[in-house]
Order: C-alpha cells, then structure tokens, then sequence
C-alpha cells in the first residue's frame, strides 16, 4: 500500500497556522510561566500573534492567483480541506481586525481597578470562601487568552473549510472555547454561569443537527467536499429527499450560531450574562464566521439547488427581523436590547443572503449579494463591538450598570460617551451618514434586484419597528431628567486599551458612511467562490 | 460654487461646539450671514432658464453608481435662497431661545441649514435620499432639545413619522436603481433616471413610494399628525426651520422627483392626490379655527396652504406648477414671520395659549402691526406676495375642474377666520395678566410648567408692563415683511425664475401644452380667464 504526502501549501494557510501556533504556546505560558508575568505576557502573545496573522492574511490576499474558471482567485488546499479564496481572506482579515479588538477588551484592568472582568477563580463556587480569597488575592484567569485564540482560529476556519467535515470541526472548535468564556465572568457569576450552560446545552444540540445533515448529504453525494456535493447537485441523480433534509438540518446548525428564529432564544441571555468584552467579541466575530460558512454552503456547495433553499431563507428572514425588532422594543436591559438588535441584523443580513443571483442576471458592475453581505458584516461588526465596548465603562457601584433606568441623562452627564452611543445606534439603526446606512442599502439593493421585494418591505417595516427602540434610547440618555432620589451610572474613564477600540469603532463607522466605496470595492474585487 | 455654499454653514455647525459659548451666537449668525452672501452670489451667476446649472460631478460610491452630484434649476434657486434667507432671521430672532445650551442649538441650526440646502441642490437620487435623511437628526435633536415640557414625545412622534416615509422612499429608491441595472448601466443621476424607461406597473409602485414620503414630509392629510405637535412643542424658530425650509422638501420631492421621473403615474394617481390636498386645505383651516394655542394654530394653517401647492403642482398646468413654486417661497417667508412674531408674543406673554392674552394691542402696537401683516400676507390678501400665488393655483385649479376651483376657494375664506380672529383674541378686548412662573402653578394646563421651560423663565422676568417689539426683534423680521410687501407688487422677478423651470417640467417632461402665468406689475395676473 502507497503512502502518499498530503500536499499543504504552508504560506497560503500560514495565517490560520499562526492563530493556532500562537494558542498552543498561549497554553504552554499558562503552565510555564510565573503567575506575576502572565498577563502580559498572555496578552502580548495573543496581540502579537493576530497582527502577525493579519499581516499573514493581507499578504495571501494579495498574492492569489486566479482560480480555474477565472471568476474567483484563490485554490483549494491542504488536500481539499481548506479553500483560500477572495471571500475567505476578506472574512480572515474582518475575523482577526475584531479579535483585535476583542483583545484589547479582554486586557482592559483599570475599569475594575486592577483586575480583568473575569471571575479571579472560575472553579470556586459563586459566594464561597473560594471566591472571596480569589478576589482578595486578586487572582485572574489567564486562560482566557487562550481559549479566545482557539476560537479565533476556530472562526477562520469556519468559512475557509472545503469539506463538511472540516467545517464541523471548525464549528466545535470555535464554539467550546466561547462556551466556557461566557461563564468566566467577575461580577454576576450565577448569571454569567447559566449562560455558560445553555449557550452549550442548546449549541451542542445544534451541533448535533449539523452532524445529522453531514451524514444525510454524504448519503446524498457520497462525497464531503463542497465541490463534489455541488456535482452531484447539479447532475441531479440520487434521493434528493435526502439533500433537502440534509439542506435544512445544516441549516439548523448555522442558523442557530448567527441567531436567527427560531434558533435565536439563547441570543440574549449568553449575549446578557458574559463579560461584556467576550460579548462584544463573540457577537461580531462568531456572526462574521457563521455567515461566512453559511455563504460558502449556500453558494457553492447548493448554488445550483437555490430555488429550494432561498424560500425557506425568505420566512426564516422575514421572522429574524421582525421577531429581533419588536422583541428589542419590550427590553429594559441594554444587552438584551442590543442582542434582539443583533438577531434583527441577522435577519438583515439573510436579506443580502438571499439576494444571490447567477451572473449572467446582473448588470455590469452592479452590486452582489456576496459583495453585499461582506459589507454589511464590516458595518455591523463595527457598530456592535463599540456599542458594547462602551457599555463596559458606564458602570455604577456594583460594576456595569445595564439596565435602562441607570442611563437616563446620561447625555448631560458625559456627553462625549452618549453621543458616541448614539452615533452606534445610528448607525445600526440605518440612519444615512453612518456606515449601517449603506450597509442596509446594499443588502435591501441585492435582495430587490433577485426579486424579493416582499422580504425587502418587511425588512423595511421592520427597519422602522427597529428605530422607535434604538431612538427611544437616544431620548433617554438626552432628553430624559433623571428622578431627584434615582440611581445613575456614570462613566468610568478606561484604559488606552478600551478607549482606542471604542474611537477606531466609531471612526470606522463614520468613515464608511462617508466614503463606503474603498471597502464597497475590495468587497467586490474577492470575487467568486473557489470550489 | 455649491459645495462651498453647503460647506459654509456645515463647517460652522461643526467648529461651534468648540467655540466659547458667548460668541458661538455671533459665529452662527455671521456663518449664515456669509451662506446668504453665497446664496446671492448663486444667483447672479444663473441664468435664468437655462436648466440646471453650476454643476458639479463626481464618483462617490462607484459600486452603486453613485454620485457627488449638484446642480441648481429654477426650483432649487428659490428654495436655496429662501432657506439662506430664513436661517439667519431665525437665528438673530431667537437670540435668547438657546440660552440653557446655546453652543448645541447653533450648531444643530446651521446643520440643519447645512443640509438643507444640499437637499435642494443635489442631481443624485442617492445623495438626495441621503440628506434628506441626514436631516432628521439636526431637527430630531432641535426639537427634543429646545422648547416646552413634553417635547421629547413630540420629537419621537416626529422623527417616527419622517423616518417612516424615509424608509418607504428607500424602497424606492432601490427599486429605481433595480429598473436602471436592468437597462444596462445602474445609476442614481437624476438626468439619466429620466431619461429611463419604467414600465407603467413599476413606475406606479415606484412613484406611490416616493409621493408618500413627500405626502409625510409636506405635509398631507391623513399623515400631518406629527405637525401639529411638533409645532407646539417646538419653539418658533425650530418650527420656522421646519415648516418654512424642511417641509419644503416635500413639495420640491413631488416636482422634482413625482413629476420629473414618473410623469405617467403622477398623471394616473391626480385624482387621489387632488382629494387628499382639497381636505387637507379645507380639514387644515378648520382645525386652525379651533387652535387656542397661537404655535399650533400656525402650524395647521400649514397643512392648508401645503394642500394648496400640492393642488397646484398635481392640477398638471405651466401655470399650476409655478404658482405653486411661487406659493412655496410666499408661504415660506409668511409663516416665517407669523411664526416669529407669534414667538416674540408668546416670551411676553409667558404662555401659548390664545385665551390667556388678549387686549395687548395697546400695550404693544408695533408687535400688533407686524402681526396683521404677517397674518393678513397668510389669509392671502392682495398686495402682499402670498396673494398672487395662491391666484394663480386657484386660476390652474378652475381650469382642471370648477368644483375643484370652488372647494379649494373655500380655503380662503376659512383662512379670514381663523387669521382675523386669532388676531382679534390676542390683541383686542380686555387685558390679562401675564402668566408668570408663579401664576404658573395656578393653571391646570401642563404645557405651562413651573420651570424647565425657557418661554416661562423669561415670563416671570417680565414687569408689569409688557414691552413691545425691541429693535432687534423688529430687524429680525424686517426683511420678511420687507420681502412680503415687495413681492406682492413685483412678483415677476421670482416667476421669471420658476417659469423656465415649470414650462421645461410640463412641456417637455409632463406632456402639458400651456403658457406660464405673467403678472403686471400692479400685482394683478393677466390671464384671458382670470380677468
């Protein structure tokens, strides 16, 4: 029997090789390294090693060589497990650029006066003696760092995976590590530990469903690869009762990590209970991940099979939205209101996902679906990591102070933190200016021109439902005095660390509302899928 | 030559909330002075007919096919200079309204202006919906901010509604560039949008998209209802800006865009949007009748003279449409001087509410004066501008139908009434005490409150004896009634402008062969029917 060499093209996956390497050494730090130094030089490692990546990614990205068919650049490597193609270096470099951030989130230590947001001992139970000797010591978790490299090398591969099993583990290996960092959290520990639990009881569930429609399809087209199943799709022979199953029960499992309904009832509990940082990370990052993968399923592996799939993307969608937007309008937690906001992004962004057209139906130089749905995660990401960056510096006594009545006035008190709230809200509000505007405009644009005006009105009407809640806050931090006896939050001047994300979040935002074309256009110039 | 004039106030609105605040006031009014200077400066290098003019082009958004696109027209010129003129009468008339925070309020003015005016230039569809949006925020946060208790609802109403008809204008104008991406070559650019051929179902759909977000931003009944309280709410100047810049949107949308892109469907939708503008000037004037508060009752005579231009641009004549542009810029500055005078009376006098002043003519003769003026211009009496306008409507809505003509003369009457005796209630009979801050306490009105309330704060400043019209005042308004008296014999200058513009509208887009309306000097139009 003949052994072959598994061909790796080493410089084309070196960004997700430097991901992992650095999440390995992250490991050996832990136990090698003397408690005192850990965290910096954790957080120096994970720094260091996603801007290594980052630069990894903008070098591949610049050095594809056009694909077969000439309408993607990119190839298909490590023995057909890992495409690196335009979409998957564009959502490398939006993975790894929140990530950064994400991290400097993870090292901020002077809101708390000198330790991280993350329970001192994880194992010790909540109330015990264990805690409070943790605390008095000051102990942290350092293993945070980590585990979020882990899950970001997770999410790279996610969308770059080739095969449906690489993209099944790809799925795990984001989802464990972001499992366990939703219940790290310092302050509220009972509630940051039932997140923990149900964000992995029902996540692990998901996964199962996917596993399912792994199988289903490999029965289908007796193959794992995209590429194969996109034959088979289109030769159009076997039990294609099985492909539909297998269609909808993959679906299921991404439709559960981007939080769409009916999949979206752990959204705002996880996105309430984890530190604020692993929440503003998680919410841009897992959704720019689970919507490359879903892109790349759709796209390639069932391109040719649309007509079955993009009506039942056009319930789930018009469900995603409505559902987010009323729902956020009953809130009385800012968390909770911007999760059901991120649930309706979702539904905006299956708009543009549904939006796809072949070709040969689009006009010169007119926008697509992929372009679309690239931008729209670039806006979205921004708005929503510095929405919730900022909510980590509005604090009170007992640590962030989350719920609305703790905001009221506070444009008279800070007006500088509440003016850039509000510029976020604006923007995922849609409001012209900001970058969520033509965000929401490409998308609506390629989902109109595929047809789908009804699915486009409701996310119209539901566009309108979602601006009375993002502009009621608006009045309650401006317009709103604050009762003589009410408590207030105010706002706790951050690190470098927070204060950098908060204001390159809020420069990106005005930035691309402004002069959207640069991105609009790399977005463009990624081009088709590899298969 | 447009940009700079856009960018004058923009720049201004942006460097005054770094300015000290005593002379952020002086700032303002000398930035708008110098946007005036510009707007005059615009006029004498057009010329007039010769279509749009000093344009200016370039690639914004390439993706989208869009464009940095402006250009001036007839109708652009005079919505361009009576939004110059207005800004700085607003400014040096409320020169004590920003007290509490007055660096905001400037700046939110001259942003509103800033916008405004790009509004009423911009070619692109796109841009155009941009601004147009963009300007919600300068007038949410200048209703919300400024003015009586119960504001902040009144603003959410307001921007609700307007973003509400925003987001049915998006669909729209995404379908317009669906229909042009069909055709080959997307693009917003008003020139190529009209030259496109829609077919008739579309461009039905299209134009019922963009002639409801008019309707709301005119506005029309049944969807007025934000403009009554908004009016109330607001103070004077914040409502001048509003119902004498912004609202202007409105009409100018449905010339520039109803009219110009879908000729055909505005055609196949007159007889419903001829109803709705017959109910709003009869509904508007009887509702104005009952008002006990003077702001209110301003802002619904709105609504009846809005109903006016409407009717004048939808009745399809040369002689409709410019009457209506003429009405657009009478009625621009003759509730801009209602509304003023009406705000000088209401800091006297400490209160809204018509019941509670009466007998101030004595007191005050020179506020008196500049009330009938401003009144009688509004009721339309011969020899001030609005006369000749509403004359030609009612010429051009005979001509389409005599019942049409007969209802809408109905208006006229009505506005006597609600004119003469707001009038007679406020300055004849018995004098009432003027309602202090302590008196406050004593009324069960909630709009009166005790404090919070800049109009009631400068009530209880007030002696005895309340003062008439100071010199400053008197110069605010000065150039309104100036204008008022000047155009009501001179019209011509301003039809020599709106003519080309109506007659290139009608003839050459619309289909409609007619003359456009002369006037002799004297005031009198010359028209075979009308004489």
């Amino acid at each position: 029997m003949d052994f072959v060499k598994p061909t790796i093209e080493y410089l084309e996956l070196l960004p997700l090789l430097i991901v992992f390497g650095a999440a390995a050494l992250g490991v050996v730090t832990e136990a090698f390294v003397p408690r005192e130094r850990r965290h910096v030089v954790q957080v120096g490692l994970a720094a260091a090693g996603v801007t290594a990546a980052l630069v990894a990614t903008v070098v591949v990205g610049t050095g594809l060589d056009e694909a077969g068919d000439g309408a993607g650049r990119g190839l298909v490597g490590a023995e057909g497990s890992v495409v690196v193609d335009g979409p998957t270096v564009y959502l490398w470099g939006l993975v790894l650029v929140f990530s950064l951030a994400g991290i400097a989130l993870f090292a901020e230590r002077k809101l708390e006066a000198g330790v991280p947001a993350f329970a001192g001992q994880a194992a010790a139970l909540p109330g015990s003696e264990g805690e409070r000797e943790a605390s008095t010591r000051g102990l942290a978790h350092t293993e945070v760092y980590p585990l979020v490299m882990f899950a970001i090398a997770g999410m790279m591969l996610f969308p770059a995976s080739g095969d449906l099993l690489t993209m099944f583990v790809a799925l795990e290996v984001l989802s464990l590590p972001l499992y366990l960092l939703c219940g790290l959290a310092r302050r509220r520990r009972l509630l940051s530990q039932e997140a923990a639990l149900k964000y992995f009881l029902l996540g692990a569930f998901s996964s199962g469903f996917f596993l399912y429609g792994v199988a289903l399809i490999y029965g289908y087209a007796g193959s794992m690869s995209l590429g194969a199943i996109h034959d088979a799709v289109v030769a159009g022979d076997g039990d294609r009762t099985l492909l539909l199953i297998g269609i909808a029960m993959l679906s299921v499992g991404l439709l559960f990590k981007v939080g769409a309904v009916p999949f979206q009832a752990w959204t705002p509990d996880v996105y309430q209970g984890a530190p604020t940082a692993v929440t503003a990370f998680m919410s841009a990052a897992t959704k720019i991940a689970a919507f490359g993968a879903i892109l790349r399923l759709y796209y390639v592996a069932f391109g040719s099979e649309r007509w079955d799939w993009q009506p039942m993307l056009w319930v789930i969608a018009i469900l995603t939205m409505l559902v987010g937007a009323v729902l956020a309008c009953v809130q009385s937690d800012v968390k909770r209101m911007l999760a059901y906001s991120s649930i309706a992004h979702t539904g905006f962004l299956l708009t543009g996902v549904l939006g796809v057209q072949a070709s040969g139906e689009l006009a010169e130089g007119q926008v697509t679906s992929l372009q679309a749905v690239l931008f729209y995660l670039t806006t979205y990401g921004f708005a929503t990591v510095g929405a919730f960056a900022l909510v980590t510096v509005v604090r009170d006594a007992n640590g962030e102070a989350t719920t609305f009545s703790k905001w009221v006035g506070l444009g008279r008190r800070s007006p500088v933190v509440a003016g850039v709230f509000a510029l976020f809200l604006l923007s995922m509000a849609g409001i012209p200016l900001t970058a969520g505007f033509v965000g929401k405009w490409s998308v609506f644009t390629v989902a109109m021109s595929a047809g789908a005006w009804p699915v486009v009105l409701v996310a119209i009407a539901s566009s309108i439902i979602a601006v009375y809640f993002y502009v009621r806050y608006i009045r309650l931090m401006f317009f709103t005095e604050p009762a003589a006896d009410a408590e207030v939050a105010s706002v706790t001047i951050p690190s470098p660390l927070t204060s950098v994300t908060i204001a390159v979040c809020a420069a990106a935002t005005v930035a691309l509302g402004l002069v959207p074309g640069p991105v609009l256009d790399l977005a463009a110039q990624v081009g088709d899928f590899v298969r | 030559m447009l940009t700079i004039l856009i960018l004058v106030p923009l720049l201004a609105a942006l460097l005054i909330p770094f300015l000290p605040a005593a002379i952020s006031r002086s700032v303002a009014l000398g930035a708008s002075a110098g946007t005036l200077g510009l707007a005059i400066a615009v006029l004498t290098q057009y010329d007039v007919g010769g279509g749009m003019q000093l344009e200016e082009k370039t690639t914004w958004i390439e993706a989208f096919g869009v464009h940095y696109a402006l250009g001036v027209d007839g109708l652009g010129l005079l919505m361009v200079l009576l939004t110059a003129v207005i800004t700085p009468v607003v400014i040096l008339a409320g020169w004590h309204e920003g007290d509490e925070a007055p660096r905001s309020y400037y700046a939110w003015i001259l942003a509103l202006e800033a916008l405004s005016l790009a509004v009423f230039c911009a070619t692109d569809v796109f841009l155009f919906y941009v601004v147009f949006e963009a300007t919600l925020i300068p007038a949410y946060f200048l209703v919300g901010g400024f003015g009586k208790d119960g504001r902040a609802a009144a603003a959410m109403k307001f921007l609700m509604f307007q973003l509400a008809g925003g987001l049915v204008l998006l669909a729209s104008v995404i379908g317009l560039y669906v229909v042009s991406a069909q055709q080959g070559e997307p693009s917003y650019l008003l020139s190529d949008l009209e030259q496109l051929d829609i077919s008739t179902e579309a461009g039905r759909w299209l134009f019922a998209g963009f002639f409801i977000a008019f309707a709301i931003k005119a506005p029309l009944f049944p969807v007025h209802t934000w403009l009554a309280d908004t009016t109330e709410k607001a103070t004077p100047g914040v409502s001048v800006m509003l119902v004498c810049v912004l609202d202007k949107i409105g009409t100018f949308g449905m010339l520039r865009f109803c009219l110009g892109i879908f000729p055909e469907a505005s055609q196949w939708a007159t007889p419903l949007v001829i109803a709705l503008a017959l109910v709003s000037i009869v509904y508007g004037a009887l509702v104005a009748i009952a008002q006990d508060d003077v702001l209110r009752l301003i802002g619904l005579t709105s609504l009846s003279h809005f109903g006016f231009i409407t009717l004048g641009i939808f009745v399809f004549s040369t002689q409709g449409a410019s009457g209506s542009i003429l009405y657009m810029v009478n009625h621009g500055i003759g509730t801009a001087a209602l509304f003023l005078v009406a705000g000088y009376l209401v800091s006297r006098r400490g209160t809204t509410l018509i019941s509670e002043m009466g007998g101030l003519e004595k007191a005050t003769p020179v506020l008196a004066g500049l009330t009938l003026v401003a009144g009688l211009a509004t009721l339309g009496l011969p020899g001030l501008s609005p006369f000749i306008s509403e004359f030609l409507v009612l010429l051009a809505a005979f001509d389409y139908a005599w019942w049409v003509g007969a209802i809408a003369v109905t208006g006229i009457v009505l506005a006597a009434i609600y004119v003469l005796w707001m009038y007679q209630r406020i300055f004849t009979g018995p004098g009432h005490e003027p309602v202090g801050s302590g008196a406050g306490h004593g009324h069960d009105h909630d709009d009166v409150p005790a404090d919070g309330d800049l109009l009631t704060k400068k009530a209880a400043s007030a002696t005895e004896v309340v003062p008439d019209a100071d010199r400053r005042e008197i110069l605010a308004v000065a150039p309104l009634m100036v204008a008022l008296v000047v155009f009501g014999f001179f019209p011509q200058p301003l039809l020599d402008i709106s003519n080309p513009y109506a007659e290139d509208l009608l003839q050459q887009k619309v289909g409609v062969q007619d003359d456009p309306p002369e006037v002799t000097p004297a005031g009198a139009p010359v028209n075979e029917e009308g004489n």
